[in-house]
């Protein structure tokens, strides 16, 4: 495999930029793997680098419906922090926010993780405390993220509406400098040639039907469109459609799906230098590299499959971002789209065994799981390889829910993303 | 006036010049222009810069579909728009518009030196470097590359237009006034339907406008135009023009965004400047018709290459000729037409090359008749110019392989790749798609909404073909709501039907590595880039798509889609229908955020909700505090006090005397009927069926997981009816969530539930006079201890208004809250300040009676319970009706974590240092010495100064705390440790004498 460098770049324009290689094949199933990963998306492939890489798991096949990213990878508004409230995900979103700083080296693919800092909007009194008590828990967790009054939010992002008589004024923003942003495809895009560089077979347009489980219980393999695979190990991560397949091995998980929007408008030159999230109104912003505003708002009302969210929601999206941004009226919408998330009952993933010997699963990451891309696949790999979970996914397991030791962030402070 | 303009020509006003700049430079265009049409009549091509290589470009279409030609336009303080379609934008006077992502200026952009070093930019270039050194990317490559990218600027300063938004409801909706729209919102009306015809453009007529010398029925294209548009006012149908159909949602719901005023010389005062429309229709016709498709050439973006039928337009449209000498490329018949129509009015035509060896005998006659230079079965190779185009490549095409070029001077090259049908609506309803292998387009298939699809739109080419068809959809739709329709033909001469072939990159005889051939004008794509991203093992068209941004630019594609298909499945050696199309999404065009705002704006944004007594607040100095809609007096400052000295002052005016607290945002529930005190036992954690009438209870909420969610003191009113009251913000929640139990878990039950928050005013009286006061104004009711205890409801008048009188206390002092009915609200209230005023009666906000509260250790639902916290958390066991069989989340409270040790519980905390208050959401250790990552035992959920107290006081939530009263606990608060001892959150008056004074 070719490494990117600027030397690469230069040499391959000399020669017509005929040299390239193929960034991952296009891997025809073989008759079984070691382990199966179900989803393509930055999770699913991500587990696959990390098994090849720290495990030396190579005889690896990630099995996608589609195409590889098309998922809710290549669909979300790719805000990335780590200020997360409770130990548990504290820990959990940074080690990803770690693993984040270092992946364009490692994956020598450029995924442009951009730390231009994540700035949620306190709105009311119950934002203010609910964002301090975050601002304390992360201190004490060695987690950055800071209290700002709205006169430093406004120097942090200029365009931002500070006026006491906004309908709902700005009293404050916790910031997390480390926070950011990163482009999505890249991830998944990197993730999959360097998982196939070590062996990994992708293997798009392949939708799995079943998983296949033996007359002791355990997993045999899944049931394909293109044939049964074996593989005494599979792991799940086909976030919103998660449920119907660890259903066909008889796991109920505990997910609601819903449809999640988000849109960007036509590129403009920088104007916005960070991520501006605010609750209270449902909706955020940040400006991509290219000069899209990428706005996004929260669930869709109702439960649905259909990958086509309502207008309501979005002139309410776009109403609040007017009332926070009032200078972008006159912008335009450029185009608008949705993915279904997977929802837990206490918003958070799950991730880890299954009572299916075998069988592993990771989901339940719904409006905020792009962020945990390099955690999560690294915390599944070793969860596979070991059979026993990492300590950081440790406490997000299934039998919470029966248990009721819930790690409930959106209980804590309602706050999504 | 300018040579390039033709008199007598056009639907313009040759009488009405339109003065306007364009960078700067003043220009006249006429009275019916779009700005794009006023520029070419000016001789200008060169608009605009490209995204990535900083190309010069030009004017490509004459619709909403241009890639090129946005410029920022303005007029005046607030009003800069950025990425305006100079092809969409009407001329008005005094119009200042400005080319975009040049610097310094449109013709020397330094910007270009990337053009120069494309190669390096190649597709995804950007993914392949910039990472080293680690963390250069943020800080140094990524501002570069963001400064160098965008188009236009954005707006600095507030808008000062309206935006408005409308519902409708129609029988049919036709979406776009082209021949085959206009015909079928005729049959639909003609048959009684009730009819909408949207349109993007100012005028009806679509493609005719540009076609004047069809004869349709007899009449010229102009002349049927006109008459129609009369036999549409006459139907009753509602043409709406400068409307654009953003998107298409489920069950028929059209999202419309009308221009209003974008097109006049000066803005009205208070007229919207857009509005979105939500048209909910029984049947939709999309008469969309179809764009015109680019040649994928070397060169092919050079200013001055623009589409042929833009050229007949311009022509036919606003009168304008865009240049002297038109070299024509095409593999449709189409172009043919415009090449005679731009030589009748002066264009010399030096060359029409056609890639097809086999075109239409009459085209060929006429071109011959007409002295024009054929080239049949030819390709073009190149461009040659800078700033503006000045000769053609063409070379001969033989056996397929390409002969020597030849050189063809001119001043524009006028090109057709075909036509697609447009279908992005269609597919926003996702409706599926099958490929047309003939035709080389995706037409329509399998249908999911009540959907016509006419004309153009299906592949069908020619006006007659359009007219009748259009007709048929709108008989269909008149059909299929129950009318009897007829679809009446149409005699149509001097049409132009036409058909031919489609390409990927045109065949050439240069080294295809090196060919600039673009795909996608405005991201620089072009067709190499896409058989790069192929060679990359992209494979299907969305991976082509993201890697190269083809498709992804301002005009969605439009121009794009499928010249990136063709040669994406050429490079992959497969049909195109198996690699796929990119899915469209709304909006049809782009549009502004205001028209989604629509009202929803400034103190609009969401409704503000004011109690009765909120006018009483204001006049006397309240200052607010928003909670959910809601706005409450937070406190009552006198003269100069802050809000600590206010609340100091409002607290003892409670406890030594008498308040006055507008309680009126509480939710309130009014639950009814036979089965309601069985309902109140499933629903809430106490037990209800021995609570007698007359008497209160205060209850508690659990979600199904057994956590607090919500709590209220609820009174029995009669046997079968309580009054409920929930928390300010709650209460929509908890309705929903008791509908949502009696619907689909107890639909049994004989039960109605009415909110009746907004029904009552609620004003409470609280502190030790608070009888003294009320007693002289109560009617109807003995409110001694003895006869109205604690704990107690009953009906009666108070200051003659009829009420619901409550005797209860949340703040630890004698207490009662009057529900009057909310229109006297004020008047209540005015009463207990008279009547109070002997006894120094203060009125108190929000802020005074969160600090009551936590005097006597109150929880509030959400600050001190967070939906993790179960009764026993809070110490609230007692509240639970251990008897009772099941109430919602009883299960769960079983549950083996929230009966384990160590669970955070609700309890005092008092620092050491009287005078320290702690933040709210401090966390709380044992060791304040340890090292990161610490050990958290809990959280400070409520913190005060207690003037009662003379201290600050707090409640906080920490693991094992009620069996740790009197331990030290420390609270780092980021600049020391703060010490706190563990204590009872019952601050004040533990034995609750007072409130049953
Ligand atoms: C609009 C939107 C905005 C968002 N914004 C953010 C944000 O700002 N920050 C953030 O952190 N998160 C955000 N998210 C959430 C985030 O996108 C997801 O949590 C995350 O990407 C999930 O990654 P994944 O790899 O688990 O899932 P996916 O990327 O969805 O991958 C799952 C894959 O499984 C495949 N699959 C499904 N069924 C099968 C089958 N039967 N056989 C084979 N393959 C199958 C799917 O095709 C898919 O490719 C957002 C989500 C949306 C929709």
């Amino acid at each position: 495999m070719t490494r990117f460098s600027a030397l690469s770049l230069v040499r391959n324009a000399l020669s017509g930029n005929r040299d390239w290689d193929q960034q991952w094949p296009d891997a025809q199933p073989k008759t079984e793997y070691d382990v199966i990963i179900v989803g393509a998306g930055g999770h699913g492939l991500g587990a696959a680098y990390y098994l090849a890489k720290e495990h030396g798991i190579t005889n690896v096949a990630v099995i996608e419906k589609g195409w590889l990213g098309g998922g809710n990878t290549g669909r979300n508004t790719t805000i990335i922090r780590s200020n997360y409230l409770y130990d548990e995900s504290a820990r959990l979103y940074d080690h990803a926010l770690d693993l984040w700083e270092g992946l364009s080296q490692e994956l020598n693919y450029n995924v442009m993780f951009s730390q231009r800092g994540v700035l949620m909007l306190a709105h009311n009194v119950h934002d203010v405390q609910s964002f301090q008590r975050h601002v304390y828990a992360n201190r004490l967790n060695g987690v950055d993220n800071q209290w700002l009054t709205p006169r430093q939010a406004k120097e942090f992002c200029p365009i931002l509406n500070i006026s006491p008589d906004a309908r709902y004024p700005v009293m404050g923003a916790a910031l997390q400098k480390r926070a950011g942003t990163a482009r999505h495809d890249a991830v998944a895009w990197g993730y999959a040639r360097a998982a196939a560089a070590r062996g990994v077979d992708i293997i798009q347009n392949c939708p799995v039907t079943a998983i296949r489980r033996g007359a002791n219980g355990a997993v045999e393999g899944v049931e394909t469109a293109r044939g049964f695979i074996r593989a005494k190990k599979v792991a799940v991560s086909a976030a919103g459609h998660t449920s119907v397949i660890m259903e066909t091995a008889g796991v109920r998980l505990p997910l609601e799906s819903y449809p999640l929007q988000a849109l960007v408008s036509e590129p403009v030159k920088p104007c916005m230098p960070c991520v501006v999230m605010s609750n209270a109104v449902h909706a955020y912003m940040s400006q991509s590299d290219k000069g899209e505003l990428v706005i996004g708002s929260g669930t869709d009302q109702y439960t649905s499959y259909s990958q086509r969210g309502g207008l309501p929601l979005i002139e309410h999206t776009l109403a609040a971002i007017c009332e926070i941004f009032p200078t972008v009226t006159r912008m335009r919408m450029l185009r608008k789209w949705g993915g279904i998330v997977d929802v837990t009952p206490d918003r958070s993933a799950i991730l880890g065994k299954t009572p299916v010997p075998g069988l592993y699963v990771n989901c339940g990451w719904g409006t905020g799981g792009f962020k945990a891309t390099p955690g999560a696949g690294h915390v599944l790999a070793w969860t596979v390889a070991k059979d026993e979970p990492h300590p950081i996914n440790a406490p997000f397991t299934l039998e919470r829910f029966t248990t009721g030791r819930l790690i409930d962030e959106a209980a804590a402070a309602a706050v999504a993303h | 006036m300018s040579r390039f303009r033709v008199t007598g020509k056009g639907r313009v006003d040759h009488h009405a010049p339109v003065r306007f700049t364009f960078d700067g430079k003043s220009f006249f265009g006429l009275r019916g222009d779009t700005l794009a049409s006023a520029l070419l009549a000016n001789g200008v091509h060169l608009v605009g810069r490209s995204f990535k290589y900083h190309r010069p470009r030009g004017i490509v279409t004459a619709g909403s579909e241009e890639p090129n030609a946005l410029v920022g336009t303005s007029r005046g303080r607030g009003r800069f728009e950025p990425n305006t379609r100079a092809t969409l934008q009407e001329l008005r006077s005094g119009l200042v518009a400005e080319s975009q992502n040049r610097l310094p200026s449109l013709k020397f952009d330094v910007g270009a030196i990337n053009d120069a070093l494309s190669p390096l930019f190649s597709a995804g270039f950007y993914y392949k470097t910039f990472m080293w050194p680690k963390g250069f990317w943020d800080k140094v490559y990524e501002p570069v590359i963001r400064a160098a990218a965008g188009l236009g600027r954005a707006p600095e300063t507030t808008d000062p237009d309206r935006y408005a938004s409308r519902h409708a409801h129609t029988d049919v909706l036709v979406i776009g006034a082209g021949p085959a729209g206009i015909a079928a919102a005729l049959a639909a009306a003609k048959a009684g339907a009730k009819v909408v015809l949207a349109e993007e453009t100012a005028e009806i007529g679509g493609a005719l406008l540009s076609d004047p010398e069809v004869v349709i029925d007899g009449a010229k294209a102009w002349n049927w135009i006109a008459a129609r548009a009369a036999d549409l006012a006459e139907s009753g149908v509602r043409v709406m023009t400068r409307t654009t159909a953003i998107g298409y949602y489920h069950q028929n719901m059209i999202g419309l965004a009308e221009r209003l005023t974008d097109h006049l010389d000066s803005v009205p005062e208070n007229a919207p400047r857009e509005r979105l429309w939500r048209i909910r229709a029984r049947h939709v016709v999309l008469a969309q018709g179809a764009i015109e498709k680019p040649l994928v050439f070397h060169g092919n973006d050079r200013p001055g290459v623009m589409l042929a039928g833009a050229a007949q337009t311009y022509l036919h449209r606003f009168g304008v000729r865009v240049g002297d000498s038109a070299a024509v490329v095409t593999s449709h018949d189409s172009a043919w037409h415009a090449a005679f129509d731009l030589q009748d009015a002066g264009t010399g035509i030096a060359v029409i090359v056609d890639t097809r060896t086999d075109v239409r005998e009459d085209l060929v006659a006429e071109a011959e008749r007409r002295g024009i230079r054929l080239r049949l079965g030819h390709t073009a190779t190149g461009t040659d110019g800078r700033l503006r185009v000045s000769a053609l490549r063409i070379n001969p095409l033989r056996d397929g392989s390409v002969g020597n070029g030849t050189k063809v001077f001119c001043d524009c090259v006028l090109m057709c790749g075909g036509w697609t049908p447009s279908l992005h609506l269609f597919s926003h309803t996702k409706g599926t798609l099958k490929w047309d292998a003939e035709n080389t387009a995706f037409l329509p298939d399998r249908k999911s909404e009540a959907v016509e699809i006419a004309g153009a739109g299906r592949g069908l080419w020619g006006y007659g073909a359009a007219l009748d068809d259009g007709a048929k959809a709108g008989a269909l739709a008149a059909e299929a709501l129950g009318l009897s329709a007829a679809a009446p033909t149409h005699d149509v001469r001097q049409d132009r039907p036409g058909t031919g072939t489609a390409h990927e990159e045109l065949p050439t005889d240069h080294d295809r590595g090196h060919t600039r051939a673009f795909v996608d004008f405005q991201n620089d794509v072009t067709a190499k880039d896409i058989r790069l991203a192929v060679r990359e093992g992209m494979r299907s068209i969305e991976h082509v798509k993201r890697y190269t941004t083809t498709g992804m630019a301002t005009d969605q594609g439009k121009l794009s889609n499928i010249n990136g298909l063709l040669i994406a499945s050429n490079a992959l050696g497969k049909e195109p229908p198996k690699v796929g199309l990119t899915t469209f999404r709304p909006p049809y065009t782009p549009t502004t955020f205001g028209t989604f705002a629509g009202y929803h704006r400034g103190a609009h944004f969401e409704v503000t909700r004011k109690t009765p007594i909120d006018s009483w607040a204001a006049e006397n100095g309240a200052v607010w505090e928003p909670v959910g809609q809601w706005r409450r007096a937070r406190y009552f400052p006198q003269g100069s006090e802050d809000m600590d000295d206010a609340v100091a002052r409002e607290c003892r005016a409670v406890r030594e005397g008498v308040g006055l607290f507008d309680a009126s945002t509480l939710g309130k529930i009014e639950v009814t009927g036979p089965d309601a005190a069985e309902f109140m036992n499933r629903m809430y954690t106490n037990p209800w069926t021995k609570l007698a009438p007359g008497k209160l209870r205060y209850g508690v909420l659990l979600g199904e997981d057994g956590f607090i969610r919500d709590d209220g003191v609820i009174g029995r009113i009669s046997d079968h009816r309580f009054h409920v009251t929930t928390t300010t913000g709650g209460a929509a929640r908890v309705l929903n969530m008791m509908e949502d139990y009696l619907q689909t878990e107890w639909p049994d039950l004989d039960v109605w539930l009415t909110s009746t928050t907004e029904q009552w005013a609620v004003a409470a009286l609280n502190g030790p006079k608070a009888r003294t006061v009320l007693d002289g104004l109560v009617e109807g009711l003995d409110i001694s201890n003895e006869a109205f205890p604690m704990m107690s409801v009953a009906d009666c008048t108070v200051a003659g208004i009829p009420a619901r009188l409550f005797r209860l206390s949340f703040t630890g002092e004698l207490g009662y809250e009057i529900n009057v009915p909310a229109r006297h609200g004020r008047a209540l209230w005015e009463a207990l300040m008279e009547a109070g005023k002997a006894h120094g009666i203060t009125p108190y906000g929000t802020e005074t009676m969160h600090v009551l509260r936590a005097e006597k250790g109150f929880i509030i639902v959400g600050q001190d319970t967070d939906g993790t916290v179960t009764p026993d958390d809070a110490g609230l066991d007692w509240a639970i009706g251990k008897a009772k069989p099941d109430f919602v989340g009883k299960r769960s409270l079983a549950r083996p974590d929230l009966v384990a040790q160590g669970r955070r519980q609700l309890v005092g905390l008092l620092t050491q240092d009287g005078k320290v208050r702690l933040d709210e959401g401090a966390q709380i250790v044992d060791d304040p010495n340890q090292p990161t990552p610490m050990k958290m035992i809990g959280h400070v959920t409520s913190s005060y100064h207690s003037a009662t107290l003379g201290r600050s006081i707090a409640m906080a939530v920490i693991e094992n705390g009620r069996a740790r009263m009197g331990e030290t606990v420390h609270v780092p608060t980021g600049k020391g440790v703060e010490a706190a001892v563990i204590a009872s959150a019952v601050f004040y008056d533990p034995e609750g004498g007072r409130a049953k004074l």
